[in-house]
């Protein structure tokens, strides 16, 4: 857009230096937090608790953590949520949304009224307790993923996306002979990869992320996914002691608190490209925007 | 939202399942259609609905051991630390006022700011690199973002501890109730104003670049049409998220306020989520804190309607147009 006005130069240094310090105040901790698990105990004293560039680099703090006792439970509970919620999520919400996509289905009408109207009232804390508890699901990982299954935003993104689907396309391949579940097989989820991966991407990331909802119905710290582990022993600053990592020399508090954080950040950093990657402006003024 | 929606439905319990033969033959045609809505219908009837159902316990006074059913109607006597104003209940209702305002004012405006700022780079490879950073930590969990706030911040954290070694005082702001809110708003911020800024950046995006033209030829400076062009072109999503922040101007982070709430204390951090659930779940008083609840969405609901009837007023299509049937 060249015919925007070019800035004079001390704004230009001005807006760069604004930038520099925003984008600074995000990966500095980052790379404190990384860099202090894998430091030394020394270092870790010398540096105030905090350390940006390590002298020396060790693994004690993962190995400690990662030989036994409560963090690898909790990764592999939080892997199960996360991995088996997505798959719902992605199954139901597609399917949903497909249904609703064709203007012309029995019962659409309604069926779209409630998502939309879900949209609006969003039940209480105590109702929600109570019908959890209504069909027993207290205390197990059911209660984390079912009712986050469906979310109605999602469904409504994903279905203005199915409409967008020329009817032209699907109407010759019924011609042809294709039923609707080979039309939804075959032309239109191949047609709504990068939707769907966006889509799976976000839902992965909430249960992931689940924490109140684990606080909530999770009573057995047995069950506890990584998100709860966190608060106990890094916002809460409980300390961790040999019962809950492996046997052996513990590694310095700091370290493990770091390497806590790290672990439970890096799922999250792992698929951050693929979300920036499908993350066109497409999907998201879609959802911004109708 | 390709076709626009009508407006909010209030029917709250609809068959999943068609009804028998009114059309048989479309039922029939869209047997795969109609099996496929099924389960995310059931789940949506189960999760959400249900639980909307549940909200009678409003008027109950529920006593676990004779269930929902059976405890007794008390009317509106539940509602009284409302309408009489309990101290606890104003207090929760006075910090969720004050931080709504931080966050309409600040939270809702600087991304703004930010997307302005960045839109004007020259360099697409360094508004691309810019976004990819300041949206991080949206995908972050509140617990992992007041873990690392903690850690930097805190008493033994390292920007204390080169004070402290360089004899300059140190600065109290974690677990600190007079800076609560303040604290809350900058973690908010940190959390949030990169992701609300790439929703700025992809309307700024589709702003006409010959309107640009057209002002600099008649002789507009940069804040001119920043004035004349750039903010006309923001208006409808600006409106539309405002009207979405309205629908939920009263939930001020629940999670990231029950993870700090131990260590500043209820007064400074009580807000309505949160009074329902430390009155609710953890005092067992599950009347009054769905009451609270209740009365908490429906002037959640409110606000949206009546924003978005404004924003129709002022000419905006808001979050769905008026059917015109």
């Amino acid at each position: 857009m060249s015919a925007k006005a070019a800035p004079a130069p001390p704004i230009r240094a001005l807006k760069g230096v604004v930038l520099t310090v925003c984008c600074a105040l995000i990966v500095v901790p980052f790379v404190g937090i990384i860099s202090t698990s894998l430091s030394t105990r020394e270092q870790i004293v010398r540096s105030g608790g905090f350390v940006i560039i390590p002298d020396e680099i060790t693994f004690a703090a993962y190995r400690a953590l990662f030989t036994g006792g409560v963090v690898p439970r909790a990764v592999a509970v939080s892997m199960f949520i996360t991995i088996v919620g997505t798959a719902l999520s992605l199954a139901s919400t597609t399917l949903l949304a497909y249904g609703l996509s064709r203007p012309h289905t029995r019962a659409h009408r309604p069926v779209l009224m409630l998502v939309v109207a879900a949209l609006l009232f969003t039940p209480g804390i105590i109702p929600a307790y109570l019908t959890i508890d209504l069909l027993g699901l207290i205390n197990s990982y059911w209660a984390v993923i079912l009712p986050a299954v469906v979310s109605a935003f999602n469904v409504v993104i994903l279905r203005a996306f199915f409409m967008e689907i020329p009817a032209e396309l699907l109407e010759s391949a019924r011609i042809d002979g294709a039923s609707d579940g080979q039309i939804f097989a075959r032309i239109v989820l191949p047609l709504s990869k990068a939707v769907l991966s966006v889509i799976g991407l976000f839902y992965a990331v909430g249960y992931w992320n689940a924490f109140f909802s684990a606080l909530l119905y999770l009573n057995d710290s047995a069950k506890w996914p990584i998100q709860l582990v966190l608060r106990t022993y890094v916002v809460n600053q409980q300390q961790l002691g040999v019962d809950q990592v492996g046997t052996g020399s513990l590694p310095p508090q700091e370290a493990l608190q770091m390497a806590i954080l790290v672990i439970s950040i890096v799922p999250i950093l792992l698929i951050y490209p693929f979300i920036q990657r499908h993350f066109t402006k497409g999907v998201l003024v879609g959802a911004v925007k109708g | 939202m390709g076709q626009p929606l009508s407006g909010p439905a209030t029917a709250v319990d609809e068959p999943p399942a068609p009804p028998p033969p009114p059309q048989p033959a479309k039922v029939r045609r869209d047997r795969f259609l109609l099996w496929a809505m099924l389960p995310g219908l059931g789940l949506l009837l189960t999760f959400h609905y249900l639980p909307l159902l549940g909200n009678v316990i409003a008027f109950k006074d529920f006593q676990p051991y004779l269930g929902l059913g059976g405890s007794p109607w008390v009317g509106l006597e539940n509602f009284r630390v409302i309408v009489e104003g309990d101290p606890l209940f104003l207090t929760a209702l006075g910090n969720t006022l004050v931080i709504m305002l931080l966050q309409i004012g600040i939270v809702f405006t600087l991304p703004i700011a930010l997307a302005l700022l960045l839109d004007s780079m020259i360099s697409e490879r360094l508004k691309r690199v810019v976004q990819t950073i300041l949206y991080l930590p949206h995908f972050l969990s509140w617990v992992i973002v007041i873990s690392i706030f903690n850690e930097l911040l805190g008493g033994s954290g390292p920007i204390n501890t080169f004070l402290r070694q360089h004899d300059l005082g140190t600065i109290d702001i974690i677990g600190n109730a007079a800076v609560f809110k303040e604290l809350i708003t900058g973690q908010v911020l940190w959390k949030e104003a990169g992701w609300a800024m790439i929703l700025f950046l992809a309307a700024l995006s589709r702003i006409d670049p010959e309107l640009y033209e057209a002002s600099a030829v008649d002789g507009a400076g940069r804040l001119r049409q920043i004035w004349h062009v750039t903010l006309p072109g923001l208006r409808s999503v600006i409106v539309l998220l405002l009207i979405l922040r309205l629908g939920d101007a009263l939930t001020v982070g629940f999670e990231q306020i029950i993870l700090q709430q131990q260590a500043v204390g209820i007064a400074a951090s009580e807000v309505l989520d949160t009074y329902v659930y430390n009155n609710g779940i953890v005092q067992s008083d599950w009347g009054v804190s769905a009451a609270v609840g209740l009365v908490k969405g429906i002037v959640g609901v409110a606000l949206v309607l009546g924003a978005n009837r404004l924003a129709h007023a002022f000419g905006e299509a808001g979050l769905y147009r008026r059917e015109a049937r």
